[in-house]
């Protein structure tokens, strides 16, 4: 005879998050979010400047396959004091390369708290929500609210002259030659 | 022939008056939730100037806003409690935390519905231990719509983990 199975209470959902700092200050964004992290100096050569660029926070861009991605400076982005980044997040499914200047930990979150109604302003695109960790509020931020659609229509607008100057300069040093 | 007096509403419920600064007010006592020693405020970039930053509670993230900035015209300088009071936003029952200067009183009495003259945030008045307290409406003092959405990736995970 069989014994009746025990019922368990389901597992609670994780998901794997990444501390990083920004100026002081701690944030979390989930690891799948993540593509790919990589040192300043390792992107150094390969960034393109954008003079044209009338969004602040983005000053270069970096080819990525067929595409251009855009290098936010996340202490510009969240109106903090600029202090030097080391590290760049490659964001995917996004245009967003966001300069952070440190990883804390890789950790799990348990619990994800929308934000309250009583956040109104920007903060409503930058992040999915508040998570606590070891009796620490982080703020979890949503990778797509790093550029909305007019900036990015903006920073396209931005690299079409940085490419098509890049163009002219190749092109005139071809014919001196 | 005289003209009938105005209506007077008067509806016995329960208040928890409250002290910011030298003055003190009332609100429902079905919004308040807690009184609880201040703890620490953690702070992170926003740009919702009425708000100071959360506390965590009970694995709850409560916003805090002091309202007193508002209703006196200064904020508070010495808190001694956060008072916990909900809104309903929506569906969702919202928190939020409102230092406070003095202890809170719950007291049982008849409302008077403010009248057109009187100010948004004034739900009506209390008389009380020979004070005329204003009750406050929560929801005009404090910031934050009725149809706000939820961010797209709290949805997600919402769902994922229920």
């Amino acid at each position: 005879m069989r014994a009746p199975a025990i019922a368990r209470a389901p597992e609670p959902r994780t998901e794997q998050i990444i501390l990083f700092r920004v100026s002081g200050q701690t944030f979390a964004i989930s690891s799948a979010s993540v593509q790919e992290v990589r040192s300043v100096d390792n992107i150094a050569g390969m960034a393109q400047d954008l003079p044209d660029s009338s969004i602040r926070k983005v000053r270069h861009s970096i080819r990525r396959g067929d595409r251009s991605l855009y290098i936010v400076n996340a202490a510009l982005h969240f109106g903090l004091r600029p202090e030097p980044a080391a590290l760049v997040f490659f964001l995917r499914r996004t245009r967003t390369a966001l300069l952070v200047d440190g990883i804390e930990k890789m950790t799990t979150m348990s619990r994800l708290q929308a934000l309250s109604h009583a956040f109104q302003g920007e903060e409503r695109s930058w992040y999915r929500g508040l998570t606590a960790l070891d009796q620490a509020v982080i703020p979890v931020v949503q990778p797509e609210g790093f550029l909305s659609l007019a900036e990015l229509t903006l920073l396209e607008s931005a690299q079409l002259a940085a490419d098509t100057r890049a163009i002219a300069a190749e092109t005139s040093g071809a014919d001196i030659q | 022939m005289t003209a009938a007096p105005a209506t007077v509403v008067e509806i016995m419920q329960s208040f928890v008056l409250l002290r910011l600064g030298e003055r003190r007010f009332a609100l429902a006592a079905s919004e308040v939730a807690e009184l609880v020693a201040p703890s620490r405020i953690f702070r992170f970039p926003h740009k919702s100037p009425a708000i100071e930053g959360v506390i965590l509670r009970r694995g709850r993230m409560i916003p805090i806003t002091d309202i007193a900035d508002r209703l006196n015209g200064k904020k508070l300088t010495t808190r001694r409690f956060f008072l916990l009071a909900t809104r309903q936003c929506g569906a969702q029952l919202d928190w939020i935390a409102i230092p406070v200067s003095g202890e809170c009183e719950l007291v049982t009495s008849d409302m008077m519905e403010a009248g057109a003259s009187d100010s948004p945030h004034v739900a009506g008045w209390l008389s009380h231990g020979g004070e005329v307290i204003e009750v406050l409406r929560l929801a005009v003092l404090t910031p934050g719509p009725a149809d706000v959405l939820t961010p797209r990736g709290t949805q997600k995970f919402q769902e994922a983990t229920s």
